[in-house]
């Protein structure tokens, strides 16, 4: 089936559609980083196919859609998924609050990395609004991966 | 299929890999601005993406459009009649002061301003990036657009075109950190430098001397210097002035004319500036 082959791939498609869309500027502050939890998702889910090598992709296309400079998301992205990729057999043992906590975590990590790599190419100022995305990712873990789930076992995914 | 033991490279050496390599492209990228014409592929490889983005917002605007009241369109209509009659009236002023003015020029032998040409874009997107005020414009590299060209909307200057994609390009704002602009005060003359602060309203003039003749209010217009924004286009005025004598100079602030947060249509501008040697050649080919 077409939809199977493609579906991690539309997935990650979505979230960078997701990451990019016009919102207003009171949401925008709390826009979650999608791609990075998608990302999160299927690192934890099936290691094996979405792995450092795609989180580095992806990460690039981000720095093009952001217009960063270029390997800033990626390499956030690498070492944000290689924490998870390396410890996913005990992750994925934890109840889904607990793993919402941790992608937490993992997510002020991206956020402070792509803030200190900007530090250094350019002279910004840090403010702490830059971290509300991390609590709308632990607010929305839950239901990501519940929806991702559902979807991974109805297309049964492996 | 779940394979037990991976195969390919370790984790350990993607991660290496994949840091090395990120690494790698932001110095190349950064120092030593590598990507000049790669990045127009890179941008036209993803802008597909963009205009998906871009697809929620346009159908909303585009059947809010539809079920305006004929009402409002009458009262529309008659307003922008009305502009429009002013501004012809002032343009025909216009026209007489520009000859005016190129004759006094030509009288002096002063470089005369050739006219420019212009063109409609419209915002696409704003990027979410908290990092930088940069947007993303309809208009690219088929329609001409070129990196540092001076983008304006109908009050004032609003950025420069940062890098350009086939169909799109992005412009990065008079606001932004990273952005300084070359200015001169309307009333005097004064030349400065107004550098972004990463705040949509607000600019900063660095390096002001405390006995520099400036005013709140002052009117800065952009003074050409630097070759990237034409002459005498209204950039900012200025709303606060502290002389702390403690300090070594003066701390001026100006707020962009440009609503920068409230852009819709944008305009980019070609100067067919060149230099002065170049200008009086042409002229002598007429």
């Amino acid at each position: 089936m077409r939809l199977r082959t493609y579906s991690i791939a539309l997935s990650i498609l979505a979230a960078l559609v997701l990451q990019i869309v016009p919102m207003p500027a009171n949401f925008d502050l709390y826009r979650p980083d999608w791609v990075m939890l998608i990302l999160s998702y299927w690192v934890l889910a099936l290691p094996n196919r979405v792995n450092v090598g795609v989180a580095f992709i992806v990460g690039l296309m981000l720095d093009i859609l952001l217009g960063t400079t270029l390997g800033v998301h990626s390499f956030a992205m690498c070492l944000c998924i290689y924490v998870l990729a390396a410890n996913y057999q005990r992750l994925r043992n934890y109840s889904v609050w607990q793993q919402s906590v941790i992608i937490g975590v993992l997510n002020a990590l991206y956020n402070l990395v792509v803030f200190w790599l900007q530090h250094l190419i350019t002279d910004i100022l840090f403010l702490f609004t830059y971290l509300w995305p991390v609590a709308s990712a632990v607010v929305m873990w839950p239901w990501l991966f519940w929806l991702l789930r559902k979807i991974r076992r109805q297309l049964r995914l492996n | 299929m779940n394979l037990m033991f991976s195969r390919g490279p370790s984790l350990q050496s993607r991660l290496a890999l994949g840091l090395v390599l990120s690494a790698a492209l932001m110095l190349f990228d950064h120092k030593f601005d590598g990507f000049g014409s790669t990045r127009v592929y890179l941008n036209s490889l993803v802008s597909p993406i963009q205009y998906l983005a871009n697809l929620p917002g346009e159908m909303l605007s585009a059947s809010a459009s539809r079920i305006v009241s004929h009402e409002k369109l009458f009262d529309e209509n008659a307003k922008l009649t009305h502009e429009a009659l002013l501004m012809r009236e002032q343009l025909q002023k216009l026209e007489f002061l520009q000859q005016e003015n190129t004759r006094l020029r030509s009288l002096l032998n002063a470089p005369v301003n050739n006219h420019t040409e212009r063109l409609v874009a419209e915002l696409m997107a704003v990027d979410n990036n908290p990092y930088s005020h940069q947007i993303i414009i309809n208009k690219g590299a088929i329609h001409g657009v070129f990196e540092g060209q001076a983008v304006l909307d109908d009050q004032g200057i609003v950025g420069q075109i940062m890098q350009v994609s086939s169909t799109n390009s992005r412009v990065l704002l008079i606001a932004d950190v990273t952005h300084a602009i070359p200015v001169r005060v309307a009333r005097n003359n004064v030349r400065l430098v107004a550098a972004g602060s990463g705040n949509f309203d607000e600019l900063y003039i660095p390096h002001i001397a405390h006995s520099t003749d400036l005013q709140e209010g002052d009117l800065l217009l952009s003074s050409g210097l630097g070759n990237v924004f034409p002459e005498g286009y209204p950039v900012a005025k200025i709303h606060s002035i502290v002389r702390d004598e403690s300090q070594p100079f003066a701390q001026v602030y100006a707020q962009p004319i440009a609503k920068l947060d409230r852009l819709k249509y944008l305009l980019l501008l070609w100067s067919n500036q060149e230099p002065s040697q170049a200008i009086s050649l042409k002229q002598g080919t007429k």
